[in-house]
């Protein structure tokens, strides 16, 4: 049986847990993570001063650190990374407020690192952070506005009180009482023009950001391809 | 045979980090000018009259007065509509002309925060195809979201010290046929409500002494890339961004500190959409709460698209448990505007908030009920088909 004297300083697996991921796998995704080029401006080791745990607002509520997440990533904690992928990350509010930090870190910046990581493997807790989020990322991708009007719906926001339901009952003549323009929309946050739209497509074609949204939610992904790719054919353009 | 010194033993095992010798985020226009120098990238100019504002480590910002181009929220313009509609008629009121652009996407950045399901080059790229518009125009960008200031603003210092994120956001630019364009300050509405302070107060009609205020600062406003934000030695003594409580002292309401003040609001992006439960609790416990016991202010103002809902829609739920809530939550614009004349529905739109609003109104001077009724006077016409929007000549500008 292994003994935590083989590396007093790291994770033991076991006690980490996800011993069933192969080790050479966690290793891959990690590397993945350190070779994201913003990652060196992220950490720069760690005090265990706690600054960033006092300022954390997810730290309040969750069993969760940002000074174990730069922790862990200073001494490149194999097991330990791999656990906070899975069971950690997703509690960030990334907010930010761990740039206090004393020692120049971005607790929050490794998280978002470790995010697009975890999304792009398909790991489990990404998918599982972003279950019933899918609608959102099909509004972002497809219509370049992130919240629609037309969303104040009360059965999805039942705890936001009665107002949401007045909007939504008055939407389309309270969305005309506007008086900017470009506001009289109820389907996006403003009205975008058609060739914009095209070339955020492009934007999300040519980068591989549809391509990671396949991982996380195949029939979404599937839906926004066909969206795009019919889109950019009505306008000649070729993938 | 040498000896190893143990304390070599143990510095050749440790991981090493090359700090950074100055921890001040870096004044970026040196780089900026030079990749413009070497035909890199193109520098849109500041032009007209502009406002110089202090910042947090004292590099000047310039404040571009008019002709500006509004990048607008989704969260604002979606969901608090009369965030957006107050920028604009302020800005219409002082006379300065502006274009409102359909060429333009979100910064998408709070998808990014959420989710995830984006990458460096996507987030660059979406953000210079909407500077890029800006310049078509020859207008300079003005952000209306937090979020999207705080996230162009990493954008930019990661497009001018990355080289190969360069070349990879310019071959999408080539594609899109667009040049590479940054601007040479980015500029949050708050900013510009500063540096316009004076003139907005000149032209105020109400009297806010009696108004008590606290302000939320948004955490992606200050503290990402926390050297371009404004702090001023006469608000907090320069120890606190003075955005948004530059304003408010400025129109001579009652500015009250609370020690939470640089707690985050609980938006948390993912959480907001799908995790509620901390965003409620967050918002409640360590932001309404502690401002309603050391402060009992008539009204909290922010300067984020996501402050202002998770602040204000948060406020609800709560009651059902008992807690102490129940503070209209604004932005600093819808304020301001209200202070200049604004009404309170046509144009601050008011009846999108969710926390009871109209305790505050009374104390402002404010008839609610008689701007209700001109209000439904409106959407009768709009009903009736007389006409088929508000106008901004239906509100006075
Ligand atoms: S960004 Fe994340 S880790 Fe950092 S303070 Fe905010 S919630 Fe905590
Ligand atoms: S504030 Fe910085 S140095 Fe202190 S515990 Fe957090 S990450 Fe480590």
């Amino acid at each position: 049986m292994r003994t935590v004297t083989e590396d007093p300083y790291m994770k033991v697996d076991r006690v980490a847990g996800h011993e069933n991921v192969e080790r050479a796998s966690k290793v891959a995704l990690m590397e993945e993570v350190f070779a994201d080029p913003r990652l060196p401006h992220y950490l720069y080791g760690c005090y265990e001063c706690g600054i960033c745990v006092a300022a954390c607002p997810s730290a309040r509520f969750y069993d969760f650190s940002p000074r174990r997440i730069a922790q862990a990533a200073a001494r490149r904690d194999i097991d330990l990374m791999f656990q906070q992928m899975e069971e950690d990350i997703w509690e960030c509010s990334q907010c930010f407020s761990c740039l206090r930090c004393p020692r120049g870190n971005n607790p929050g910046g490794i998280i978002t690192v470790m995010r697009e990581v975890a999304v792009k493997n398909g790991l489990h807790s990404a998918q599982e952070a972003l279950h019933g989020y899918s609608r959102i990322i099909f509004k972002i991708m497809s219509t370049g506005t992130q919240v629609s009007p037309d969303m104040l719906q009360p059965d999805a926001f039942p705890d936001w009180g009665p107002e949401v339901k007045d909007v939504s009952e008055n939407l389309d003549l309270w969305r005309r009482a506007l008086p900017p323009e470009t506001h009289h929309t109820t389907k996006t946050g403003w009205a975008v023009a058609d060739k914009t739209i095209v070339e955020l497509y492009l934007i999300w074609l040519e980068t591989g950001a549809l391509d990671m949204i396949k991982q996380v939610d195949e029939g979404i992904h599937m839906i926004l391809e066909e969206v795009m790719e019919e889109r950019l054919e009505d306008e000649g353009i070729e993938i | 045979m040498t000896q190893i010194e143990p304390v070599q033993l143990l510095l050749s095992k440790k991981e090493r980090f090359d700090r950074e010798p100055d921890r001040r985020s870096e004044d970026f226009h040196e780089l900026l000018f030079d990749l413009e120098s070497r035909g890199e990238l193109v520098v849109q100019r500041v032009q007209g009259d502009y406002v110089t504002v202090p910042t947090k480590y004292g590099t000047p910002k310039k404040i571009q007065k008019g002709h500006l181009w509004h990048h607008k929220s989704c969260g604002q313009c979606g969901h608090i509509p009369g965030y957006s509609t107050s920028i604009f008629w302020i800005m219409r009121k002082l006379g300065y002309d502006y274009d409102d652009p359909r060429d333009q996407t979100s910064c998408t950045a709070w998808n990014y925060y959420a989710s995830a399901t984006s990458n460096q080059a996507a987030q660059a790229a979406v953000a210079l195809r909407n500077f890029a518009a800006a310049y078509e125009t020859g207008y300079f960008p003005l952000i209306h979201c937090g979020t999207s200031y705080g996230h162009y603003k990493e954008v930019r210092s990661e497009l001018l010290h990355q080289p190969e994120l360069r070349n990879q956001v310019r071959k999408v630019m080539e594609k899109l046929g667009k040049p590479m364009v940054l601007p040479e300050e980015i500029v949050h509405y708050s900013e510009w409500l500063y540096a316009m302070r004076d003139e907005i107060a000149a032209t105020q009609v109400l009297d806010l002494k009696d108004i008590a205020v606290t302000v939320h600062p948004a955490c992606h406003y200050y503290k990402l890339v926390e050297g371009d934000a404004i702090y001023d030695p006469d608000v907090y003594h320069g120890q606190r961004t003075a955005a948004v409580s530059g304003l408010v002292q400025t129109l001579g309401a009652d500015l009250r500190s609370y020690s939470t003040f640089f707690d985050c609001c609980g938006f948390g992006f993912r959480h907001i959409l799908v995790q509620r439960d901390f965003t409620r609790s967050f918002a409640t416990l360590r932001k309404i709460e502690v401002m309603k016991e050391e402060a009992n202010p008539d009204v909290v103002l922010t300067h984020d698209t996501g402050c202002v809902t998770a602040l204000d829609k948060s406020q609800f739920s709560p009651q059902a448990h008992g807690r102490d809530v129940g503070v209209p939550v604004m932005s600093e614009a819808q304020f301001a505007a209200l202070a200049m004349g604004a009404h309170p529905y046509k144009v601050c739109q008011l009846h999108w908030h969710s926390t009871n609003y109209k305790p505050l109104l009374e104390k402002m001077g404010i008839d609610w009920k008689a701007a209700w009724a001109e209000f439904e006077d409106e959407l009768q016409h709009l009903k009736s088909g007389d006409k088929e929007f508000l106008t901004w000549e239906d509100v006075g500008v």
